[in-house]
This record gives structure tokens, sequence and C-alpha cells, in this order.
């Protein structure tokens, strides 16, 4: 299965992979008007300081302990990608904790969300990739 | 304001209603020219600070900024242009040399795009390249006088070293220290993929690059940094770098804040000292001397490699030729006057030296009439732009060309022609880690692939209009061209005929 | 407008030639005929043919067939001549008045030998001295031009359709082992008899159709090493290629049609024949500026033969038959069968592959 990978030596800290996955996520056509004076909840986040940086979103395990976890039933995997019902979601967080990886966070709906890969929008791939300007975040099978 | 105050040149125009804040453009610049106002909520510029490299407008997500020519204009006057007025409040203020980068603007004849290619047309067919195989091999090196013969008659086809190119174009001298390591990474596997060469420049070769050595020219330069044994040995062919288009007469120059790290230890010498390559090779003070200095680095290289010597283009360049093609070269490389450079003397690279167009077709010319125009290849360079530059240099006899420029701008540079500064934001021209890793040589190498790829689709499609489909029946194939607008003394030097003739 | 050698002149053509391997001679009437079939090939600005063996008993001498503007033109040459060469004959070439063919210059003949002094004096052997003297005149002596320079052979070339040359020149009346001839259709009128064809160099005569790209390429190469074009023809340049690497270079006529419709390097890579391939790979390396592109046929006369070599996309048309002790070339079959109505093996050889017949050894040519 393709995944988002990331390769810390490329990465440049610009942040944008953040901007096009809250832009991907809004359902608007407009950058512009689906971001501005808005605070972003983007389901990719950038790590690390001005020398070393890295985007961080879900890796899409193959035994995704955040499945089990869940106490609603909100998560599951469908054709290898982790999803999130957010009509079920109860926002008790405990996928936040188990989550190995940071990969997930709270919505600005106050539930959870996560990254599918673009494969719930309109995007035909994972929005970071595409915008990411140094090749530094890819969508590959490994 | 004070009396030295110069107005920005640029302005940065930023459209507030796509703006978004997501500051990529303050990360993105080196030159600290974006900033976030946090009270405001909004993002805001210093334009004092722009060298227009177009890095934030190329990254800006939503389009919001543009960079536009200050029109704060001093009052017309057409001899003392307001470049010209700047330049004395910069030097009054400074007492300084004024430095610059890339090749030389200014507004002088570009002959490439006053020449004119030729196509069949009833006489003769033209060959279509998707159907009919079209060459673009060349081989650069010393061809004998006469062919010989062992005892039982068979040919001896034994050669002096030769380059062999898929194509006839190569990236160009630039050292590692101007440019960074991922942009030399870049186009050594770039030059490896497509069968053609790069060139060390003046700055040695870095360790991690030996293993592109069959596609690799080392230079050797007035200043010798890196030069040593097996550097060499590394190498398809050792170039003496003699002098460079952009400055012809003087050295390379690279500043301290540049030499850091693998740069110094790549050149033999310490970090932060100022790398200024003398004027002449001081062992090298006429031409009897450079033959010493051929057969020296042949010997060293056991007569295996072809030794190029690369000289400027400058008034007596038929002459220099001449004698260079007798020192025991087996190719020339002549650098015209609009060839780029990570540093020069303003006033030196606006005014010293003359159009490649001029100067390969006098050196080929008198090579001709000496009779010795097989004793080298000729390799030119200096702001080839195009396929159609190349076809044209061939046509007027060059066996190859050298791009640098071009191959650049495929890396992403924008011409902002500030690479003295040390802060490319491209990561090209920089030796600062965060700004060297923005050039991705995965994305840098296939770009430059891509360029040559596209330019050899173009060489072949040029090559088959004119029903020529092997590129050494190009090689000075002057008939083919024709020049528009020129006066007759230009086109007797080009040796081609005016437009209509 | 600009005579031929002051611009180029580009042309479509009409060839033939044939070739006993005996060394039969044949009378020039059977190659007069012969053009007949590609008449339209030509446009009645140009025509010659070549002729080896017709001069058996000046086989030691060279024949040199000139034109000439006028007589104090020729008298001047004359004295020029002298001073190189002994002459041992020297009259106007035999021609027939008929309506077809006006404005004939002076037309000309000298069997000459060197003179050994100069020779010495000069240190060249006697071909590179002829050679040497042929091109003085043709670039320096205005209204002289040598057309002929061969031993035991001719050139016969005039401004006309090539069946009506034939008769001009009374081919009938000489007899040779081989001939080849040509038609010319040039896209301009320059009426210069100069820029007809064949055209010769020693005993190189060469006929061509075509127009080749290259041309500018061949020719500032050439021009390096003493040879002047002064027509600005395809086929002078390739004379001189031939000349040059033949003659000067010392390769094999195989050798050099290697070098001037060279294989692509994509079939010198798949040979298999590692010798053959090194060679290939030689010649092109060696020699790059002599490869010929553009559409060409030629048939190379030479002493004891001929060879007929297309361009390597065989972008000209050109066959090749027998019969008995004869191979015929032609650029069309009609003008074969003309010559002989039952040859045999007619077949068109590919592109870049040389077809080269020598008359046997110990034959009396």
């Amino acid at each position: 299965m393709k995944r988002v990978y990331v390769n810390e030596q490329w990465c440049l800290g610009c942040h944008l992979c953040e901007y096009n996955c809250a832009f991907a996520n809004s359902g608007m056509t407009d950058m512009a008007e689906a971001l501005k004076g808005k605070t972003i909840f983007p389901r990719i986040h950038i790590e690390g300081d001005d020398k070393i940086s890295f985007a961080v979103s879900c890796r899409h395990c193959t035994d995704p302990i955040c499945v089990k976890s869940c106490i609603a039933g909100a998560i599951r995997q469908q054709d290898g990608i982790i999803k999130i019902n957010k009509n079920k979601c109860v926002g008790c967080l405990t996928c936040i904790l188990v989550c190995p990886y940071g990969s997930l966070a709270l919505g600005e709906d106050g539930v959870m969300q996560k990254c599918e890969l673009c494969s719930g929008n309109a995007c035909d791939e994972p929005a970071c990739v595409r915008g990411c300007p140094n090749h530094a975040i890819v969508f590959e099978e490994r | 304001m004070s009396v030295d105050f110069i107005y920005p040149e640029f302005e940065v125009i930023r459209n507030e209603n796509r703006c978004i804040a997501c500051r990529v453009c303050e990360r993105q610049c080196a030159n600290e020219v974006h900033f976030f106002n946090p009270r405001k909520g909004i993002m805001q510029s210093d334009e004092t600070k722009c060298v227009d490299c177009q890095r934030c407008v190329s990254l800006c997500p939503t389009r919001a900024l543009k960079i536009v020519k200050s029109d704060c204009t001093l009052r017309e006057n057409a001899n003392w242009q307001s470049d010209t007025i700047k330049e004395v409040y910069k030097q009054a203020g400074s007492g300084g040399v004024l430095l610059s980068s890339m090749g030389n603007p200014k507004p002088l004849p570009v002959y490439w795009d006053r020449i004119l290619i030729n196509a069949s047309q009833v006489t003769n067919p033209p060959i279509d390249p998707l159907r009919e195989p079209m060459e673009t091999k060349v081989f650069l090196g010393k061809k004998p006088e006469k062919i010989s013969r062992d005892p039982i008659g068979k040919l001896i086809t034994d050669l002096p070293a030769q380059l062999e190119l898929s194509m006839p174009v190569m990236f160009s001298a630039m050292s590692y220290g101007s440019i960074s390591y991922n942009a030399h990474a870049s186009l050594a596997r770039a030059a490896e993929q497509l069968g053609i060469l790069y060139n060390t420049g003046e700055g040695g070769l870095h360790e991690d690059f030996y293993c592109y050595g069959k596609n690799t020219i080392v230079q050797v330069a007035s200043g010798r940094f890196g030069v040593h044994e097996q550097y060499l040995k590394a190498g398809a062919a050792v170039e003496i770098k003699m002098g460079q288009g952009a400055k012809p007469g003087i050295g390379g120059h690279l500043p301290g804040t540049k030499i850091v790290g693998d740069v110094s230890r790549t050149r033999m010498i310490p970090e932060g000292s100022d790398a200024i390559s003398p004027a002449p090779h001081h062992d090298i003070y006429s031409i009897e001397d450079l033959r010493q200095l051929v057969y020296s680095l042949k010997e060293a290289t056991n007569y295996t490699k072809p030794v190029i010597v690369k000289v400027a283009a400058v008034h007596n360049i038929a002459a220099i030729a001449s004698g260079i093609a007798r020192s025991g070269a087996d190719i020339i490389a002549i650098d015209g006057f609009r060839g780029g450079t990570g540093a020069a003397p303003t006033r030196i690279r606006d005014n010293v030296g003359i159009p490649i167009e001029l100067a390969l077709a006098c050196v080929d010319q008198r090579l001709r009439d000496e009779g010795i125009r097989n004793n080298v290849s000729l390799v030119v360079g200096g702001s080839i732009r195009s396929a159609a530059d190349v076809i044209k240099a061939i046509a007027l006899g060059a066996d190859a060309c050298y791009v640098a420029t071009a191959a650049l701008l495929a890396l992403g540079c924008h011409l902002c022609r500030t690479c003295q500064t040390g802060k490319c934001n491209w990561g090209i021209a920089t030796q600062r880690p965060e700004l060297v890793k923005r050039l991705n040589p995965d994305i840098g190498s296939q770009r430059l692939v891509n360029l040559m790829d596209a330019w050899r689709h173009e060489i072949k499609e040029l090559m088959g209009g004119m029903g020529i489909n092997s590129i050494e029946a190009l090689r000075g194939n002057r008939l083919m061209l024709r020049g528009i607008g020129m006066t007759e003394k230009e086109l007797e030097i080009l040796g081609i005929s005016h437009a209509g003739e | 407008m600009k005579l031929e050698g002051q611009v180029r002149i580009p042309s479509g053509c009409a060839i033939a030639a044939v070739i006993s391997r005996e060394g039969n001679r044949m009378s020039g009437e059977m190659i007069t005929e012969a053009m007949k079939p590609m008449h339209d090939r030509s446009n009645g600005l140009g025509g010659g043919f070549a002729g080896y063996g017709i001069y058996p008993e000046y086989k030691d001498f060279y024949a040199l067939h000139m034109f000439f503007d006028d007589r104090t033109t020729r008298k001047e040459c004359e004295s020029f001549l002298k001073e190189r060469f002994e002459i041992v004959k020297s009259e106007l070439i035999p021609t027939r008045k008929i309506p077809q063919i006006t404005d004939e210059p002076i037309i000309w003949r000298y069997f000459v030998a060197p003179l050994q002094s100069v020779l010495a004096s000069m240190q060249v052997d006697e071909k590179e001295f002829v050679a040497r003297t042929v091109m003085k005149i043709n670039t320096e002596m205005n209204g002289a031009y040598v057309f002929s320079s061969g031993k035991n052979m001719g050139t016969f070339k005039a401004v006309g359709f090539p069946e009506d040359i034939g008769v001009f020149y009374k081919l009938d009346e000489y007899a040779g082992y081989s001939w080849t001839a040509h038609g010319r259709y040039p896209t301009n009128t320059p009426g210069w008899w100069g820029g007809a064809h064949p055209f010769t160099l020693l005993d190189y005569s060469i006929v061509h159709n075509g127009e080749i790209s290259s041309y500018d390429a061949n020719r500032r190469f050439i021009e390096m090493f003493g040879y002047k074009c002064t027509l600005q023809t395809d086929t002078e340049v390739i004379t001189y290629i031939l000349d040059y690497l033949v003659r000067r270079q010392g390769l094999t006529l195989n050798e050099a049609a290697s070098v001037i419709a060279a294989p692509f390097w994509s079939t010198i890579e798949k040979k298999t024949d590692l010798e053959d391939k090194e060679k290939h790979i030689y010649l092109r390396t060696m020699f790059p500026s002599l490869l010929v592109t553009g559409p060409f046929s030629i048939v190379l006369g030479f002493d004891g033969g001929l060879m007929a070599l297309n361009d390597r996309l065989k972008l000209r048309s050109m066959v090749v038959g027998e019969k008995d002790d004869k191979v015929f070339i032609a650029s069309e079959e009609a003008s074969i069968r003309t010559m002989e109505p039952a040859a045999e093996n007619i077949w068109a050889p590919a592109g870049g592959e040389p077809v080269i017949i020598t008359v046997k050894e110990g034959a009396e040519i």
C-alpha cells in the first residue's frame, strides 16, 4: 500500500504541508477564502527546529493500536487506510494517548481528526505530498 | 535620509486579500525581508533587503506575492542612467570595488539572436527524427594527421585520448564552494545519466563524487585549490583554467564565508580564508610555459586523459587559440564575455572580453587557415541559452558547448545575481546548511536531465530540418546559417551570408 | 546573375556508368544512348561524360582538358604550362556543330608530363604536383579552366542535354573500358560549361546526383589540405574528399566509403565482428568532418575501376545490373536496359554500401 513517508534530510520546515492539508480538508475551492484569518487544524504538522525538521502524520500502521483503543468504535481500517467516523467520536482522546507517533489531534469541531491520505476529499493524492517543494514528503509503496 | 541612501530597487507587493499569513515567505527568505506583525496579524516586508530571487513568490501557496521593480526614479538621463548614478553613490560610501555575479546583463548585441537556421525544401529532403536515426554523439580530442597501418596492412586504430559525449553539451566549470554540495551532486548525477561531463571548477573534487569520475572534468586553476595526484586521475579529462569569460584577466574569487567545512577540506585551504586565485598561473607567463604545464598534466595522468585549456574570449583570441592548438592541448574551451560567475568585479564583468559568437567564428577559421583545426576540439561557453544556440555554435565550428547558467536555472536559480552574498535562497550558491538542503539532488539531477533531453530533442528536430542526420555534418557548416540585421563586417567575421543571399 | 562558384546551386540529376571487367573497350555511343530515357532528369543546363582507357597512345601523359574564354587566355595559360610541363601534344578537342549545343568556349587538350626539375625543386610527387597546378589554374587564372587532368582518361562536358553533348563531342569515335555519364537539373541558369559534370581531379572523376546537407562542413574541412572548392558543388567536394582519403591518407575505397557514408553508431554498436567494429569506430572518430549527409548517389571513376555509393539513408535512386563482362550502374533501370536489354541481376545497393568493380588483373587497359 502507498503511504506518506517523510525524509527529514530534505524537510525545509516551511510548513506548507500544514496549510495544504488544512485547505484540502476545508472542502473549499479557494485557499485564501478557506484559511485567511483562521487558526488552522492540519492533520500533518512539522516538528523540529531550524536545524532539523520533519512532518508528522498518520503512518497507517498495519496493526493500528488506535483502532483497538477507541472506546466508541469510531476508528476503523478501510483498505489499509485508517479513518475516523466523526459522528461516533466521543472526544475521549484515548487514541492520542496510545499513538506512539503523535499523529492524531483534536479538530476544530472538538472531535478527533487524522490524516486519511486525502481519500475523503477532492485531492487525488495527499495534498501535503503534492505541495512539498523539496520532495521531503513522498507518497509511495515501500 | 543620508546622502548615500538608495531607494530599494524592488517592491514587495502583497495582496492582502490572498495572504493567509502562513509565513512561508518569512521562513524561506534568507535575506529576512518578510516578517509577521502579531499586533496587526499581518505579514509585512522590508524591501531594502530584497534581491528579487523570487523564492517567496514561488512558494507562496495563495499567489499573494509579487516583486516588482520600484518606480521611485531619479530624473531620467540617457548618459547618467540610474544604475550608473547608484554605483557612484555606493562607491562614494564604501570606497570599494563593486562586486556582481552571473553574466553581463548589459544590452550588448546577442549575435545568436541575429543568426537564422536553414531548412530543406524540395531540392533535398528534411529528415524526420521520429522515424529515422539522428546522431548527436561527439568525440572530443586531438585527431592524428595520418592514418597508419601495421605490416600486414591492417589499420592501426589507436587514437589519442578522446572524450565521448552523447550530445554536444557539457556542464561547465562551477566550483564546489561557489556552488553547494547538492548542486554538485545534481550536476554529477545528471552528467552520468546523460552520458556527458560536468566540470569541478577550481574548488577540487569532494570525495563523495569520485565515483562520477568518468563524467568529470577536473580543473586546474591558478590557485591550484584541491589539486593532487588522485584528483587529476579521478576525472575523464583535465582542464587548465587560464581565464573565464565573466572576468578575463583575473582569477577566481571565493569569499571566506563560503570556505567552511568540506569546502575548506576539498580546497585544501583553512576555513574562513578568502580563496583569491592569482590572476595568472605563476608558472605560465607565456605560451611555451603553457606547453610545459600541459605535458606535466599529461605525464601525471599517463597520457590517458585529454587536456583542455580554457581561456576567456579576448581581442586576440584567434592568435591565442592558435598558440594553444600547438601547445599539445587536446581541447580548447573558450568562454565568452556573457559567461556567468559566482563573484566578479562589476566593471570587469561588464566591460572586458568579447562575444563568444565572434570569438568562436574567428578561432575556428584561423585554425582552419593554419590547417591545425584537427589538432584540437573546440568547446564554447558564455551564455549558451538554448538548443538553438547549440546548433548555431556547432554550425559556426564548435565541437561542443559548455552550459552553466542554463544548468543553474534548471536547478532553480532565478538570476538575482547576488551569488557573492552566499545567501542563495535556492540552495545553489551558498554553503549555509539550512539553505543547501533546499536543493534536493533527486529533483535537481532530474531537472537537468529533463532540460538536456529537451535540448537533445530540439537539436534533432533542427538537424532533421536541415537534412542532416549526424551532428558532425553540422560542425562548421556555416552555409546552414544566415545573419539578420548585421553589418558586412559582422557577417565577415562570422563567415556567414546575410538572410536573402 | 552569379556564376557557379560565386554561389552554391543545388541540382537534381541523372547518372549512368558502365565498365568491362575484362577491360574490353566500348564506344562512347552506348553511354550517350543510356542518357536518353532519363531525359527528364536533366533540364538542358549541363551534362557530361568521363571515359577511361580512351587515350592508349598517350597513356603515360596527363591529359589536360581545358576551357578557355578566349585566345589570349589560352596563350597565357600555355606559357604558364610550359614552365611546368613538357607538352607532347596540344590540340582542339574535336566537336560536331549541332544546333542543340551553342556558345561553346575554346575547348582544348594538352598531353603533358611534369618537368622533373620543377618536381625536384618543389619536393612533391608527380600527382600532387599536377593536382596543385590544376588548383592554381582554376582558382587564379581568369577565363581558363581545367576540367580533366588524368592519365588515359578524359572528361567531356557542356551546357545542354547529355545525349546531345555525347554527339557534340563525337564520343562514338572514342573507345574506353569504362564510362560514366551525367545529366544535370540545376536550379538556376548559370550557363557555364565548367559547372557541368563529371568533376575530376587527376584520374578520379565523379558523377553525382543529390544535394548534400553536410556541404559546408565538408568543404571547410577539406580546404585545410590545399583543396579549393571553386565551384561550390557537391561533386567537387566529394571528389576532393575521395582524393584526400584514398590518395593522400591511403585508405582503401571500402574504408573511404565507410567514412563518407559511415554506418550509424547504433549499427556499429551491434557489430559482432570486433575488428570490423573497431575499424568503424576509428574511422568515424578520425574523420568526423568527412561524413557526407543528405541525399547522394555517386559513381567514382578511377584508373581501372568504378565505385558506386549511396548516402546512408539511400535518399537517391541507383541500380546496378550485369551482363557477361559488363557491369552497369544508373539512376534508373531503363537506362541500363538501353545499354543492355538483357541485363541480369539488377539490384538496388543499400544506403552506404559501396559497389566496387575493377578491371581484372592483367587485362590490358
